[in-house]
């Protein structure tokens, strides 16, 4: 069957079309061609104090073809852009894995390759998103999948309605791309929504039918959640009015995959807005648990170098800059010890879900 | 001294494991009988017996005691003339006999056209097919022939068969031989280890018969025996001689030698023809113009002969107290001031005045005799003389080759390298493949470096050979050599003194091309023309290129070794006198005056190709820019033409045309950034030499060893 394009696929092979066309007036007027892609790093990236969001700024660089150190991503860009061009006209989806190997070929008689890894086309292809203010996903790419969602809820996934109190241990998987295209919401009796940073406590909360019990969907991200988790949490939270309740380890990578969850990534800021929940709470493993639940310290893990960079630069960070964060991350550094959540276990193998959490939500413990 | 004991130990050894060689044998076996009774140990014995405390006597040990002649010194020391083992012997014997060939003729004044041959008797005696060369030592023929002024027929014999007799030693002129060991040396060397005498045809003139004579020498006498006379009434040539000696030699190990010696000796010498005959196993043979033998050739770069040079007389600053008193003793003058004039170079009369005002018994009549009889007397003039100044010697008795000539040499040299292509591995400067390559496209070839020679030049180096992106233009001081650019660059010092005695330094570098850029380079060695093969490690010159700091010509430096790049460097010390570390003349003493002259001549070359590396580097940036963007522009006119549903043909074109535009106007700037990054680039070469010392290359490691070869044979 032909495929039938909808209006966004339209859009974006005319934003594709455009950038090819703008490239090509430059040449034939006797100029260097060039883009202008929006910098993504942290000096344009800002805070933005009434969304409470990263925001991506408005510092672009031009990358020229005739440069000798743009022209090979310069080339890239558009290897990218005519390969998504021609998914999109076919209507398929497929992986930026996939995609390195669609666009991956050896240059002329040379023995360079296009690209050489991977590590070299996923950049390129963020660059493109920004430059055309396009999602991946109307890119018709996504992401490796990861992450794994089970609660009250009833979901509709490409036509086929998934009951997702009924998905066994494994639990739903969640796909790259969660748009409303794709995936849609039906029937809930959800109170809340947790995010859990890591698949094996997901795994217990699952065990112990903690969801049902508590009527809340349980998400894991399996570490840093993927964009299809933060999409799909943002939309349960927006569309379903459900409050965000975030469970990581208490070390600075938990505190920042809860950051990034709650007001987006430096790398994809422009993405924040669809990503982000700044009313997302943090609802543990707080500096201070050890003490109130009696954790004994012989399951802490020394911080090392790199843990204490992390929590000074997470110290600075204006979303962090709240009296209460600052005494949570200071606890932490001036202990020199952090704690991963399975550390709990040492109370009891549920513990967590029967004990911690619960008192937790009833004591509103928790940070924003 | 250190090292003359360390080599002398070295020597002993060699001879003790040597001590049963049938050689040896074979020189006791035709030895006259002994004048005095026994052999050392019969009359050694009988006088241990009687007396144990006190084994001899000074009357017995008298009867031992007799006169060695300077044939026997050097039959049990072959080592110091270079007959050290058989392959080194067969370069020795070449040698002498080319450098004598050579000698000749440009004192003659004659073009020198010489035909070299080396035949493996053992491969030309079996059928063709299933000839293969011999392995290790064998019996070999070395016949070396010139178109000289010939040999005068009565001197023939003494000049072939006598050790320390000959034409070059008592005069000051800058000559390839200096002694007169040379060629009979190697006449003994091979009665030596084959029995056969040499074998030498000599003619002076167009009326005059050729003579063929078979010599032999009595090394005991140190006096030739002749064993063959005859007269030619025919021979192919006019003038000329032909020398040729059958030895003991090892091809196999030697004939990497022997082709460098070939190579470097037409490098060095311009203005020669030198045809090269060499043997050739069954395999590589199909071209060959005989079973078993292939020719080479090395057409002269110019016909013009080098300028001749002049015998002088010696310069009083050089001369030793021994040597003034032996000179006194000869001269015909009648008093000392006479003398000083007579015998020396650059003494007047008053420079002769001033030296006598400086001498106690100056003011006296004295004849130059009573010198030589008083020591007092000698030393006192000696001394006189060393305070004296006077003006340094004459120094256009010099003929260096010149910057123009070394040029020259370099580019047919290169262009015969080149030929060879690098299917071997590490054999730059082996000629094996060299000789069939030639062969296969003969003509083009040579008329290509005749042409490179006549015209050579700025304009010739151009690229003429269209191609997508323009090439730089032709530089100066570019070669573009079988494809390869070399930079080269020479330099001719002007004439300087050492002990009174003339030298001059020249250095001519090849840069670029196709030399290894990670291995150490090329180092070509010369005096007088000769190359130096041998002992490279304890030259004077190779002391004098090490020393140069070359990391301030962008070449990267290990400490106290040389540089290393895609160089080859030539040295040349020309000089009435080139004081030799020994008398096989494979190392030049380490002398300041001349280490000083090649540092200075090498800083100067230096500055030449640091300015080309410098620029070299701008352009080498700009070609990786332009090739950058052609290989990409293919790719996004691909990409373009598909997004927007054209045709990628005329994106391309659009795209190069902006690339020609925005390159030459963009770059202008970048190139100065470029410049500036490439010189700190070049820099921090002193990191790079120390990670060369500790942990050499496996290409420089085998590099070094091959030279460790060379200095072991």
């Amino acid at each position: 069957m032909a495929p039938r394009k909808d209006a966004i696929s339209k859009k974006t092979v005319a934003k594709i079309e455009k950038l090819a066309e703008s490239v090509l007036k430059t040449v034939q007027g006797g100029k260097n061609p060039f883009l202008d892609i929006p910098v993504r790093s942290l000096a344009n990236v800002t805070w933005s104090d009434k969304r409470r969001l990263v925001e991506l700024g408005g510092q672009k660089q031009k990358r020229y073809f005739f440069n000798v150190s743009m022209a090979k991503k310069f080339m890239q860009t558009f290897l990218v852009s005519e390969a998504c061009k021609e998914l999109i006209d076919s209507g398929k989806t497929t992986s930026i894995r996939d995609l390195y190997y669609v666009t991956k070929h050896t240059i002329g008689d040379t023995r360079q390759n296009t690209f050489e890894d991977q590590d070299e086309s996923d950049p390129i292809i963020e660059d493109l998103e920004v430059t055309m203010d396009s999602l991946r996903e109307e890119l018709h790419l996504f992401a490796a999948r990861k992450g794994s969602m089970v609660g009250p809820v009833t979901i509709v996934d490409t036509g086929d309605t998934i009951d997702l109190r009924r998905m066994g241990s494994g639990g739903w998987s969640v796909p790259s791309i969660v748009e409303e295209n794709v995936i849609t919401f039906r029937k809930h009796e959800a109170k809340y929504v947790l995010l859990i940073e890591k698949d094996a406590v997901w795994t217990r909360f699952n065990e112990d039918k903690f969801w049902k019990r508590n009527s809340c969907i349980i998400v894991q991200g399996g570490g840093q959640p993927p964009r299809g988790v933060r999409r799909l949490v943002q939309r349960l939270h927006r569309e379903l009015k459900l409050p965000v309740y975030v469970l990581v380890d208490n070390d600075p990578w938990g505190f920042y995959i809860y950051s990034v969850m709650k007001q987006g990534s430096i790398n994809l800021a422009y993405e924040s807005m669809r990503m982000a929940v700044p009313d997302a709470r943090f609802v543990g493993l707080s500096s201070f648990d050890k003490d109130k639940y009696k954790i004994p310290t012989n399951v802490a893990i020394k911080m090392d170098d790199g843990d204490n960079n992390r929590a000074k630069q997470m110290l600075a960070y204006p979303w962090f800059k709240h009296a209460r964060w600052q005494n949570e991350i200071q606890e932490m550094v001036k202990s020199g010890q952090k704690y991963e959540l399975e550390a709990l276990s040492r109370r009891g193998i549920s513990f967590i879900t029967e004990e911690y959490l619960p008192k937790k939500l009833k004591d509103k413990d928790w940070l924003e | 001294m250190a090292k003359a004991s360390a080599r002398a130990a070295g020597a002993s050894r060699s001879t003790a494991r040597r001590a049963k060689r049938p050689q040896m044998d074979l020189f006791e076996d035709k030895a006259t009988p002994p004048v005095v009774g026994a052999t050392p140990e019969e009359a050694a014995a009988p006088a241990a017996r009687p007396a144990p405390a006190r084994r001899a006597t000074a009357e017995s040990m008298a009867q031992k005691q007799r006169e060695i002649s300077v044939s026997e010194f050097f039959v049990k020391n072959r080592h110091l003339l270079g007959f050290d083992n058989p392959s080194k012997a067969l370069l020795t014997t070449i040698k002498e006999a080319v450098d004598n060939s050579l000698d000749a003729c440009e004192e003659a004044g004659i073009l020198p056209e010489l035909t070299l041959e080396v035949h493996d008797l053992a491969l030309e005696a079996r059928r063709p097919q299933d000839a293969e060369l011999t392995k290790g030592e064998g019996r070999f023929l070395v016949v070396v022939q010139d178109n000289g002024p010939g040999i005068v027929k009565a001197q023939v014999p003494k000049i072939f068969g006598k050790l320390l007799y000959g034409s070059k030693f008592h005069r000051l002129k800058q000559s390839r031989g200096q002694q007169g060991i040379g060629i009979s040396a190697a006449a003994m060397y091979g009665q030596l280890t084959t029995g056969k005498p040499i074998r030498v045809t000599s003619r002076v003139g167009r009326k005059k018969d050729a003579h063929v004579f078979e010599i032999q020498l009595d090394t005991r006498k140190n006096e030739p025996v002749v064993t063959h006379d005859e007269a030619l009434s025919e021979w192919h040539q006019e003038h000329g001689t032909r020398v040729e000696l059958e030895i003991v030699a090892n091809w196999q190990q030697g004939q990497r030698f022997v082709n460098r010696y070939v190579e470097h000796t037409a490098l060095a010498n311009p203005h020669a023809t030198i045809h090269y005959t060499r043997p050739v196993g069954a395999a590589q043979r199909e071209n060959a113009d005989r079973p078993g033998n292939e020719t080479l050739s090395f057409p002269r770069a110019t016909t013009e002969l080098p300028k001749e040079a002049v015998e002088i007389k010696p310069h009083p600053h050089g001369v030793e107290l021994g040597a003034l008193m032996l000179m006194a003793q000869e001269s015909k003058s009648r008093d000392v001031s006479g003398f000083l004039q007579s015998a020396f170079s650059r003494v007047s009369a008053g420079a002769a005045a001033d030296i006598l005002s400086h001498v106690p018994w100056g003011r006296k009549a004295v004849k130059p005799r009573q010198l030589a009889e008083n020591r007092a007397m000698a030393e006192a003039l000696h001394k006189a003389i060393g305070e004296t100044k006077l003006m340094s010697p004459p120094t256009n008795c010099l003929s260096p080759i010149g910057d123009e000539l070394m040029r020259k040499g370099l580019v047919s040299f290169l262009t015969v390298i080149e030929s060879e292509g690098d299917e071997e591995e590490g054999a730059q400067l082996d000629l094996d493949s060299a000789g069939m390559k030639s062969k296969r496209a003969p003509r083009a070839e040579k008329a290509a470096r005749a042409e490179k020679g006549k015209g050579k030049g700025k304009a010739e180096a151009a690229a003429p050979a269209p191609e997508p992106v323009p090439d730089a233009p032709a530089e100066e001081g570019v070669e573009k050599i079988k494809g390869h650019n070399y930079f080269i660059a020479t330099v001719t010092r002007s004439p300087k003194v050492y002990r009174g005695n003339p030298f001059q330094v020249e250095v001519g570098l090849a840069y670029g091309g196709s030399w290894p850029a990670d291995k150490t380079i090329e180092l070509f060695r010369f005096a007088n023309r000769v190359p130096l093969l041998f002992q490279r490690g304890a030259c004077g010159i190779t002391e004098g290129i090490v020393k140069t700091d070359w990391r301030n010509y962008l070449l990267s430096q290990p400490k106290n070794s040389l540089p290393v790049g895609p160089m080859a460097l030539l040295v040349h010390i020309a000089s009435v006198w080139v004081p030799f570390t020994s008398e096989s003349k494979e190392a030049v003493a380490h002398y300041p005056d001349i280490l000083k002259e090649i540092q200075l001549a090498a800083q100067e070359c230096g500055r030449k190709l640091a300015t080309f590396i410098r620029k070299r580097k701008a352009e080498d940036y700009q070609a990786e820019r332009r090739s950058i963007f052609e290989r990409y522009i293919e790719e996004v006119a691909i990409a373009i033409g598909k997004i927007t549903r054209r045709q990628p043909g005329p994106i391309k074109r659009e795209f190069l045309k902006v690339a020609h535009k925005v390159t030459a106007a963009e770059m202008a700037e970048e190139e100065k950034a470029a410049l500036e990054k490439g010189e700190d680039e070049a820099r921090p070469a002193k990191g790079k030499a120390a990670r060369g010392k500790d942990q050499p290359s496996p290409k420089a490691k085998r590099r070094a060893r091959a030279a460790d070869e060379a200095e072991e044979e």
